[in-house]
């Protein structure tokens, strides 16, 4: 009797928290945007140049963002490694782009720039492939039956011997891209500046994403491969190799993630050892966020979180007179999953899938 | 009943050997190192040797090995054994660091840390052990200063206080650039924050006005949102005296900013590093850069440049290799004038009056200056110097000729 109604008090205290924290975030964004908007500090400009910094670095997470997701679809896991996947990718193309320059080829034109950067992706996924192919052999494909804990430590072992195998192959120094001087120029809008490169990343990651979308839903490929997502025994049993099905999604995966390290790195121009340790972190919290699992997810949940961490610092904060707020942008970010986890524990779009599983 | 016997006996003969090495030797009330007939007299480095700031310390580590060439890899007869450890730039890992070396009980004396994080971090396991470390390029003012806690006890620096370099540089933006409107960014590092913080306030003593202080997080790699935020108070210079690679996202995202294609960008010693140059690429130039005054070091400056290309096969590739020479010349100065040699040609070294020689250092003719240590552990001469960076610099020679002020 007395157990019970502790336990229901409990209860109650919980959800009371719980709504709580949705009023008093919500709350917080609502009377935040609302300040800094009345305030007037900041012109339309402003806000514009915020959402395309966001634009182009969520278009980025998504990318990557798609492998923690499909990996997840297909065999439960989260693969830590990716986010070394995509820094071996960054790596590769950094010798392309500074061949191109060493060259003199970069900087003759558009036409010389584009190449080099096609070339450059090309690489970047010609070397990030086989990256993840062999961590898929080596550290998860002996795990396949073990309990689902087991290969996520083996992901994080992987994470480390690819950081360091990186180390001592390059050095800790860091990598700077060459500029670009076609990527540099600007679109003729006044009040903000949009690079070309901005536009080329948003470019080539939507047609990436599209690609990869298309791709699994309508080849035969694809289907086999959300059929193994669905039922691996099942699908076993119709058939189905899942063996070539779970390497195609790593494949895949390290594709988008190789390309995405140079896209990311023409914008920030950076390459190190570690350069993968936070856009990895940040691409599978967006994956979280979108509905781990579900593709079309992964690319909301990378745009969102871009937008947040761009826009969310100046916009929620900045009307409550909080000091240096671009400082807290990862407890903005952090805080926004909490948020969209307390409303819908399976994401943006998890639902879905999870029901029609069921 | 044998064993016991036997267990006995040993704690017995240990009691009296160690009462007679006491004997022979001085005592010291923070213990005495004892250094082996054969043995090397071991010092430590401690400091960023990894990561993206990785250069401020390796810079650092070679003038130290320099120092112990120069002294012929040997002190009293003994080798100079130079142990390194990775303090990464950050209290964490400044704190591991610290206490992985004080619980080696073979250590004599330090020099290090390279980031004041770390010594922030770090500083309580090396002194409460009885250590002392000379830091080459720490500047974070508080570290000094006379009201610091007891746990600076053993904290010695060669770099200038940051008191002297925020100062140095709010009187250029304002007297020599002619500048009234500014912005500061820091990264939340200890030295990054003190350090606009004494630029602020300088500079609105000189008359400025201060438009926004922002800062960033270590490892943030897109700067523009805060670069959006800052230009909307329309600053006419930023400071921004963070890391390399902070800096570098900084001032190469400042160019693609709206109202901040002609902002001029300041940055410190942190960043006086050809990779930063590399990082921040043309945005780089026509901007400035503070560190130590290398044209106002002394005349061994020439000579100790000629072996450091000579060991590391290029120029310096930080700001803190001299400083770091000069800090192990007062080590090891001071442990010549505080170890007493043993009949056995072993050493005794008491770690109370090394450092207490090491603080007591007075008119020692360093390469960095002619130095003295103040009672709360600041031994630098404060000369700094603004450096502009031209297409010299970005087209990958390092360092810059010669200052632009003073």
């Amino acid at each position: 009797m007395k157990a019970s109604l502790i336990e229901r008090l409990t209860e109650g205290a919980i959800v009371a928290f719980l709504w709580l924290l949705r009023v008093a975030v919500v709350l917080v964004v609502v009377v935040g945007s609302a300040l800094t908007i009345m305030s007037g500090r900041y012109s339309l400009e402003v806000y514009v140049g915020l959402v395309v910094s966001g634009l182009t670095l969520g278009s980025i997470y998504a990318l990557i963002a798609l492998g923690y997701t499909m990996v997840y679809g297909i065999l439960r896991m989260i693969n830590f490694a990716h986010g070394e996947i995509f820094m071996a990718g960054a790596f590769a193309g950094y010798f392309v782009v500074t061949a191109s320059d060493k060259l003199g080829f970069l900087n003759q034109g558009a036409v010389s720039a584009m190449i080099t950067i096609v070339v450059a992706i090309l690489v970047a996924v010609a070397v990030a492939t086989p990256v993840a192919l062999l961590v898929e052999k080596i550290a998860y494909r002996p795990l396949r039956n073990a309990p689902r804990l087991v290969p996520l430590i083996s992901a994080i072992g992987a994470s480390f011997v690819l950081q360091y195998t990186f180390r001592g192959l390059f050095g800790p120094g860091i990598y700077s891209y060459p500029t670009v001087d076609f990527l540099d120029r600007t679109l003729p809008i006044s009040g903000i500046i949009v690079r070309y490169v901005d536009v080329i990343v948003v470019i080539s990651a939507f047609v990436m994403m599209t690609g990869l979308y298309l791709f699994v839903m309508r080849t035969k490929l694809g289907t086999a491969i959300r059929a193994v997502s669905e039922d691996k025994d099942t699908a076993a049993l119709m058939g189905i190799d899942v063996n070539r099905a779970i390497v195609t999604t790593f494949g895949l995966g390290a594709a988008m993630a190789g390309a995405a390290g140079v896209l990311y790195a023409l914008l920030f121009r950076q390459v190190f050892f570690m350069t993968g340790f936070v856009p990895g972190i940040k691409a599978f919290t967006a994956a979280v966020l979108g509905g781990i699992g579900n593709i079309p997810g992964a690319m909301l949940g990378g745009l969102f979180l871009g937008q947040v961490e761009s826009i969310g610092p100046t916009l929620f904060l900045d009307g409550f007179n909080v000091p240096s707020p671009n400082q807290l942008k990862d407890v903005i970010a952090f805080t926004m999953l909490v948020l969209v986890l307390v409303f819908r524990p399976s994401g943006i779009l998890g639902e879905r899938i999870a029901r029609s599983r069921a | 009943m044998q064993l016991r016997k036997l267990g006995v006996l040993a704690a017995t003969a240990a009691l009296v050997l160690g009462a007679c090495s006491g004997a022979a030797t001085a005592t010291d009330p923070l213990g005495v190192i004892k250094v082996g007939a054969n043995d090397p007299i071991h010092v430590a480095f401690w400091g960023v040797i990894s990561g993206a700031d990785a250069s401020l310390g390796t810079d650092s580590l070679y003038g130290v090995q320099i120092a112990a060439d120069d002294k012929g890899g040997k002190l009293l007869g003994h080798a100079i054994q130079v142990t390194t450890e990775d303090g990464l730039c950050t209290p964490e890992g400044g704190a591991t660091a610290a206490q992985k070396l004080a619980a080696d009980k073979t250590i004599v004396g330090l020099v290090g840390s390279s980031c004041s994080d770390e010594t922030v971090g770090g500083i309580k396991a090396l002194t409460d052990a009885g250590l002392t470390t000379i830091s080459p390029s720490n500047t974070r003012p508080a570290l000094t200063l006379a009201s610091r806690g007891p746990e600076y006890a053993g904290y010695a620096r060669t770099a200038h206080s940051d008191a002297f370099q925020g100062k140095a540089v709010a009187e250029f933006v304002f007297n020599v650039l002619k500048l009234t409107k500014a912005a500061t960014i820091h990264d939340g590092s200890a030295y990054a924050e003190a350090l606009q913080g004494v630029f602020a306030d300088e500079f609105k003593k000189l008359g400025g006005s201060i438009v926004a202080q922002e800062a960033v997080s270590k490892g943030q790699t897109d700067m523009k949102p805060v670069l959006t935020k800052v230009a909307a108070a329309a600053p006419q210079v930023i400071y921004d005296p963070v890391f390399v690679a902070e800096g570098g996202y900084l001032w190469a995202q400042s160019k693609q900013v709206a109202g901040l294609e002609k902002t001029v960008m300041i940055g410190s010693d942190g960043m006086f590093t050809p990779d930063f140059v590399k990082a921040a690429g043309k945005a780089a130039e026509g901007n400035y850069l503070s560190s130590p005054n290398f044209s106002a070091f002394q005349a061994g400056y020439a000579d100790f440049l000629t072996k450091y290309k000579a060991k590391v096969g290029k120029d310096p590739i930080s700001a803190f290799h001299a400083h770091a020479y000069d800090a192990a010349n007062i080590l090891f100065n001071a442990i010549e004038k505080v170890a007493v040699k043993n009949s056995d040609n072993s050493l005794s070294i008491g770690r109370k009056a090394l450092r207490d020689a090491i603080f007591a250092t007075k008119d020692f003719k360093g390469i960095t200056g002619v130095l003295s240590c103040s009672a709360s552990g600041d031994c630098g001469a404060p000369l700094i110097a603004v450096y502009q960076i031209t297409s010299r610099e970005t087209g990958g020679t390092w360092p810059p000729a010669k200052p632009t002020w003073p």
